[in-house]
């Protein structure tokens, strides 16, 4: 079996090293050959390697202080990753990271990492023993989960909703030029490319509007979510208020009052949860609370745990839509009417508060295992934001080949690349996607 | 790589194996006189191992059973690589083609791909001449029933069909389109592997028995046409180009005659035969239950599935310089020969045109190729190795790359071509980790470093590997090194020409005052500069240089700065293709594991890290944990 020499990676990645949450310090781990000339730019130059420099962090583009701070230099091959590696020593505050992440982000041959891309060139590069001592390998799944809810979960108002059409066109663009190149003999239409220039100029236009919007910056959406679900007059709202400590909804005897999504911020241990109470879920005529309980079933999709709640000693179907690996917990309430609880189920009673706290441990519980092991949500939307930002660069650059005449084979590759870039968050673009396009679209071959 | 010539003693195999009575001794038995079969035997026969070809028949080794032609975009790519590796299709092609066309002249050279219309005839001799050159190779005319199994579990031979048994180191099957073909036309079903050929009925049988993962492909072919009872007054002409370029390096130019293909094209009336009487033809009656493939669809498919087309067009391709036959490339059918006909008297030009043979479906098993390994040898059996058709590629040109690598294997010489060295690479690579849902065809789309894998630099690409392999001959040698070392001083050449922003303003190129030195191979990267534009500003240093190494030298620099973006994605690729899976790799042995991706790890068994990560399915999070476990193997075993 062949040894493996640390090789020089072409890219430099970074990425939060410490747990995200609350914490006192968070520490931003760099690896690459631009780790030390990324950390100089943002103000910790000249490190000696192995010794902790007090840095005050700028942002290289307004020189606006950043953070105060420590930073590290482990020159490779004796480094975590095998590479060159800076570690940044940080105060915690989500602020703060979100700051240095756009800072890191703007430096040259830097990006952010993907899943489990530390660990795979610390195993690359045979740095096997430290990654594991880390238990890092087990983190990957957790990441990759992670990553997908925070996804969905920013599909309200970010990046998420639009990349998978944006996907669908970058690989339409594709296949009609790939078409073109490899079907000369077809009857492929001359306008083809004409038509594919126009594609291209919109999607050009969609992901620099999209860089934008995300540049303005979204709100920030950190830590978790759990949404309340089940039918009309089952306690949603009482539920929320009593965990809230604080009357957010409004809570009548009436069925159907919570029409639309109402939602709490909670800290639980630390971690920052937001808690939906969504609108009962039932068959209604009424078109606002109809609307209602499409959200709450939106939301119910998007949640990282999904609380379904019933009234104790009454039936009820369970099986919701939650998104895929999402968590769920069944509560049952109003016990003080002396409904049984079934098994598996917590019962809870607001009015006499019986069954809360267990409830709280319980969440608690279910913060800590998906928080510990998640990845902070303004590393993923540095990720989106790099991914779009990425691709819309290679697509100007294939739009710009298109209208020079540059060489078609040239402008594809140009699209590869924002395929390529785009496929990072929304999954890879196959050959296969390709050639389904193509064949969906003209009739070829003899 | 194995050494595997022992001086004079010659094959290992001879010396393992005792003769017997009824048994003759070789290295490698090639099974099948196709592309693939041709291929797989004369490479063989070039690593000097005794190979004999079992065919049905002498005189159909070389045959097209389809379309006429060899080469295209893509296909023509694998026609340079064999090519570079001293096999026979590109020689043959040039020796027989009446119609050469380089494809996507007006784009750039990475997807520019040579194709020839072939005489099938001239075709054929040219084949059977290359390979009678070829002193260790034998031809057996025979059928073959079934393979020999060795008490070690290798194949060691195989059984024709009049009982005779022979025996050899290695086994290469190519059967084509003959594994328990069946031929359909409208309600009709002959068995057979083309027409007017028996199937290989018995052996795909035992294959079954022994417990080949197979499965049913199809394929069609259209009627062929007297050219003598065409209308040819009102049709199209095209021409090839002018002067033909040849596949070959070794060929200087092209001495056949050169004709002209027509072009007609369906119609609505065609159009409402064909729908009228759809329920008779073969595949939509639900004889057929083998997939086809999406991109050679047959005429009856083209009208269903893009039902608002009122018209296909049709290439009328000669089948030779004195044979009548015109093969329709665009009408495959498997219609009844009375729909065929009623057809063609709504086809302009083709109103009186007489049918030589109808079109006609074909169905045939193929092995899943995800059963082999990369040398194209079966995990099931080892010393098979199986090439072309049976392996669910479509394509001559397909079939004879793989038996190519097929045969090399089998005479036990180690030929590995990865992504980013060839579309043999390319192909292999796909078949064996992705297998062959529809028949497999190759598409320069289908490769990731595309503009590196070009027709152009086959030679540059393949050929030092063919010679560290033993596959090249010495004419071929001399002719590649004397190539390279112009190529080597010609690049050395413009590097070294070239000067500062004011020099080269007075040779008359305006660049950027920044007082960076360019070079002449700068120069020619940008666009407007053409190598014309360099020999004007050099014109003695530069004379020395031909057109053909100035055309490579121009290509070059078209692609240098993508090429040196794609250098790193090779980089990355050949890391994880570093990493080597160990043979009893035990998937339910690694922890973390999804059983999704262990049941994809099973049936797919890769080979690489790398391979393991292109199956369709694999996560990130699973490739990781197989990284990690095999890191800890080795560490173990090192330790």
């Amino acid at each position: 079996m062949t040894d493996f020499l640390p090789t020089a990676q072409g890219e430099t990645i970074f990425a939060l090293a410490s747990a995200p949450g609350r914490a006192g310090v968070a520490v931003i781990r760099i690896s690459g050959p631009h780790a030390a000339a990324a950390a100089a730019r943002l103000g910790a130059a000249d490190l000696n390697p192995r010794e902790m420099t007090l840095v005050a962090f700028r942002a290289p583009s307004d020189r606006a202080t950043l953070d105060r701070g420590l930073a590290v230099l482990f020159p490779g091959p004796a480094s975590f990753t095998g590479e060159d590696v800076v570690e940044l020593h940080l105060h915690g505050g989500r602020a703060v990271l979100d700051g240095m992440f756009r800072a890191l982000e703007a430096c040259p041959g830097l990006r952010p990492a993907d899943p489990g891309e530390f660990s795979r060139r610390a195993f690359l590069n045979g740095k096997m023993d430290l990654a594991e001592a880390e238990g890092l390998a087990d983190l990957i799944d957790a990441e990759t989960a992670a990553q997908r809810a925070q996804a969905l979960r920013q599909m309200g108002g970010g990046i998420g909703a639009v990349l998978d059409p944006l996907r669908e066109e970058l690989i339409h663009a594709l296949a009609m030029l790939e078409a073109w190149i490899d079907f000369p003999d077809e009857e492929i239409p001359p306008d083809l490319l004409d038509q594919t220039g126009e594609e291209l100029a919109g999607l050009a236009t969609r992901l620099s509007g999209l860089e934008d919007s995300s540049a303005r910056g979204e709100r920030l959406r950190d830590g978790l979510s759990m949404a309340i679900v089940g039918p009309p007059n089952s306690g949603k709202s009482s539920l929320l208020n009593a965990l809230a400590n604080r009357d957010v909804a409004i809570v009548s005897e009436t069925a159907g009052t919570t029409r639309d999504v109402l939602e709490v911020g909670l800290d639980l241990n630390g971690y920052p949860v937001t808690l939906w109470d969504t609108a009962g879920l039932r068959e209604t005529a009424d078109s606002v609370e109809r609307e209602g309980v499409r959200r709450a079933l939106d939301r119910a999709r998007a949640a990282d745990l999904v609380i379904h709640m019933a009234v104790a000693g009454t039936s009820y179907d369970a099986d919701l839509p939650g998104r895929d690996g999402a968590r769920d917990l069944r509560v049952a309430s109003k016990t003080d009417l002396g409904g049984t609880v079934p098994a598996g189920w917590i019962g809870v009673s607001v009015k006499t508060e019986a069954g809360l706290a267990p409830l709280l441990a319980r969440l608690t519980e279910e913060a800590d295992r998906m928080m510990g092991l998640g990845e902070a949500p303004s590393l993923t939307r540095a990720r989106h934001r790099h991914a779009v930002g990425a691709a819309r660069e290679a697509v100007e650059r294939a739009r710009a080949g298109v209208a020079d005449g540059l060489p078609l084979e040239l402008v594809a590759e140009d699209l590869r690349h924002a395929a390529q870039a785009i496929g990072r968050v929304t999954g890879r673009v196959d050959v296969d996607d390709l050639l389904d396009v193509i064949f969906s679209s003209f009739c070829l071959g003899k | 790589m194995r050494e595997v010539f022992d001086g004079a003693l010659g094959f290992p195999y001879h010396q393992a194996m005792s003769a017997q009575a009824d048994t003759i001794l070789w290295d490698v038995i090639v099974v099948g006189g196709g592309h693939a079969g041709c291929e797989a035997a004369a490479a063989s026969a070039r690593l000097g191992a005794r190979t004999v070809l079992v065919t049905h028949r002498r005189d159909t080794i070389g045959v097209m059973s389809c379309n006429p032609a060899i080469g295209g975009l893509g296909k023509g790519h694998l026609v340079r690589e064999i090519d570079a590796l001293d096999g026979i299709m590109a020689r043959a092609i040039d020796r027989s083609g009446i119609q050469f066309r380089v494809l996507n002249l007006s784009k750039g050279p990475a997807v520019r791909g040579p194709r020839a219309q072939a005489d099938r005839k001239l075709y054929r001799q040219a084949v059977q001449e290359i390979l009678r050159e070829y002193e260790t190779l034998s031809i057996e005319e025979a059928g073959v029933d079934d393979l020999i199994v060795g008490a070690d579990g290798r194949c060691g031979g195989v059984v024709l069909q009049d009982g005779r048994r022979l025996r050899a180191g290695a086994v290469v099957l190519t059967t084509g389109t003959f594994l328990r073909g069946m031929i359909h036309m409208g309600e009709e079903r002959t068995p057979a592997g083309r027409v007017g050929d028996g199937p290989a009925a018995a052996l795909g049988a035992r294959m079954q028995a022994m417990g080949f993962p197979l499965g049913r492909l199809k394929t069609g072919t259209p009627p062929r046409l007297d050219g003598r009872t065409i209308d040819w007054a009102g049709l199209d002409a095209q021409h090839g180009d002018d002067p033909p370029v040849p596949f070959s390096t070794l060929t200087d130019r092209i001495t056949v005659p050169q004709i002209p293909c027509h072009i007609t094209a369906t119609s609505e009336a065609g159009h409402r035969i064909i729908r009228d009487n759809l329920h008779r033809s073969a595949m939509y009656g639900g004889h057929i239950e083998g997939r086809g493939p999406r991109y050679c669809p047959s005429i009856e498919d083209k009208i269903v599935r893009f039902a608002d087309k009122t018209s296909h067009q049709i290439f009328l391709e000669p089948e030779g310089l004195d044979d009548p036959t015109v093969y329709p490339n665009g009408i495959s059918t498997s219609l009844p020969r009375d729909v065929q006909d009623s057809l063609l008297k709504t086809i302009p030009g083709l109103e009186c045109a007489e049918i030589l043979q109808p079109g006609y479906a074909i169905e045939y098993d193929y092995a899943d190729p995800r059963d082999l390994t990369a040398d194209l040898q079966s995990r099931r059996l080892p010393g098979l190795y199986l090439a072309g058709q049976i392996n669910g590629t479509t394509g001559y040109e397909e079939a004879a790359a793989q038996g190519l690598v097929a045969g090399t294997h089998a005479a036990g010489v180690t030929l590995s071509i990865d992504r980013a060295q060839g579309y043999i690479g390319v192909m292999i690579d796909d078949l064996t980790t992705r297998g062959a849902p529809e028949p497999y065809r190759m598409f320069t789309s289908r490769a990731e470093y595309r503009l590196y894998l070009r027709a152009d630099n086959a030679d540059q690409r393949l050929t030092g590997l063919g010679l560290a392999a033993g596959l090249v001959g010495s004419a071929r040698q001399a002719a590649f090194e004397t190539r390279m070392a112009r190529l080597d001083v010609s690049r050395e050449t413009l590097d070294r020409l070239g000067g500062s922003p004011p020099q080269l303003a007075k040779r008359g190129f305006s660049v950027n005052q920044d007082g960076q030195r360019r070079s002449a191979a700068d120069l020619l990267s940008y666009p407007g500069v053409d190598w014309a534009a360099l020999v004007r500003a050099w014109p003695e240093e530069l004379a020395a240089i031909g057109p053909d190494l100035a055309e490579q030298l121009s290509i070059e620099a078209l692609y240098s700065g993508y090429l040196a973006r794609q250098d790193l994605d090779v980089k990355a690729y050949r890391r994880d293709e570093a990493v080597v899976l160990p043979e009893d790799l035990d998937p339910d042995a690694i922890g973390s594991l999804s059983s999704e991706v262990r049941d994809l790890l099973k049936r797919a068994r890769p080979t690489t890290l790398g391979q393991a990560a292109r199956l369709p399915g694999m996560t990130p999070a699973a490739t990781l944990a197989l990284l990690r476990h095999v890191k800890r193997g080795a560490n173990r075993s090192a330790a």
